[in-house]
């Protein structure tokens, strides 16, 4: 597979998944099971990709400087800080620490 | 109602839109950025903003191509398409809202994601709703869209992602995606188990696996709590409570 492929067809299964709700009757869904599943479901990825973005580098457990920045982004995001300071402060945390050396 | 309310209403909707429009087109800047750092072209994370469209997707499937690279694209694809079933959920509400049929409801369906679900059905009135869907959505669409451009030439031209904390980015970025899901005790006990789950098998299995094989702390938490939820309803006789976590 090239990227491109992949990006299109990750673009073309998103786009199904939006308009099966517009198509599919809506009983199909509403099961208890389903619908805590389907809550959940982000949830669990999302959680997933913090811990493999921040602490792996090539399948390895690795402790740098993302530490400190995730650090950082949960206590904004305690505070209620907005999206783009959250990104913003994670990003200057690691670039200091690594640029003072302190850390990789 | 006289028709001078309804217009200041509607101008309201309005505003409300193109104000959720610009707070989440300025993140657009961190996915184009981010994307080229994982390895995309600018072109290809134009495309995924264009053609997904659909934030905590992009952003999973250009975290996994950065991570595992090409070898990991059917994973980051996997990921991407649950991350969507979200989407499809919220469309079953604005489908009986918008009522639209032909063209209009590819457009529609294209526009469904967190942000037009949310304004749309904030309004109290169908009409104001609809008008909240459709501004919500046009408003994202086209400044997340300018914003991924701009971020993807920035990203571009910063060279080594790592030298300005541009990994970091991502995983904060990721936080900031998760934090308002975890409201409830089920939702903190999946991403806990997510996160064991994901950290525990990654040395030993390929790119990408990690998050997918995570997706089953949500199938066990959910089955589990919403039999216990059963049981305890029906061992004390009463009506149906409503879900704490409700969509």
């Amino acid at each position: 597979m090239t990227m491109w492929g992949a990006v299109l067809i990750g673009c073309a299964a998103c786009f199904v998944l939006k308009a099966a709700g517009y198509v599919v009757p809506a009983r199909w869904l509403e099961g208890r099971v389903v619908s805590r599943v389907t809550t959940l479901l982000p949830v669990a990825l999302l959680a997933a990709l913090v811990a493999v973005q921040s602490f792996t580098t090539d399948g390895r457990l690795v402790l740098d400087a993302r530490l400190a920045a995730v650090v950082v982004a949960v206590v904004l995001l305690s505070l209620r800080a907005n999206f783009v300071v959250v990104v913003l402060a994670a990003a200057v945390v690691a670039a200091a620490l690594r640029a003072v050396g302190w850390v990789a | 109602m006289t028709g001078a309310t309804s217009d200041t209403r509607r101008r309201e909707v309005v505003r409300q839109s193109w104000s959720v429009g610009i707070a989440t087109g300025a993140y657009g800047i961190s996915f184009g950025a981010l994307a080229v750092a994982a390895g995309l072209t600018v072109w290809q994370a134009q495309a995924l903003s264009a053609l997904m469209f659909t934030g905590g997707s992009q952003f999973a499937f250009v975290g996994i191509v950065g991570s595992g690279g090409l070898a990991a694209a059917p994973a980051a694809i996997a990921t991407a398409a649950m991350l969507g079933v979200r989407n499809g959920l919220y469309a079953l509400q604005t489908s009986r809202l918008l009522a639209v049929r032909g063209h209009r409801r590819v457009a529609a369906a294209h526009l469904t994601i967190d942000e037009s679900t949310a304004v749309s059905v904030a309004q109290a009135e169908p009409t104001l709703g609809r008008v909240g869907f459709w501004h919500t959505g046009i408003a994202v669409f086209v400044l997340w869209n300018a914003a991924t451009l701009a971020g993807a030439l920035v990203g571009n031209a910063l060279g080594d992602p790592r030298r300005y904390g541009l990994d970091a980015a991502a995983s904060a970025a990721f936080c900031a995606l998760l934090w308002p899901r975890l409201t409830t005790p089920q939702a903190r006990l999946t991403a806990g188990i997510a996160i064991v789950i994901a950290l525990g098998i990654s040395p030993s299995v390929a790119a990408g696996i990690p998050v997918l094989a995570a997706s089953l702390a949500a199938v066990g938490v959910g089955v589990i709590s919403a039999r216990s939820a059963r049981s305890a309803r029906d061992g004390a006789g009463r009506e149906d409570r409503p879900t704490e976590d409700a969509p």
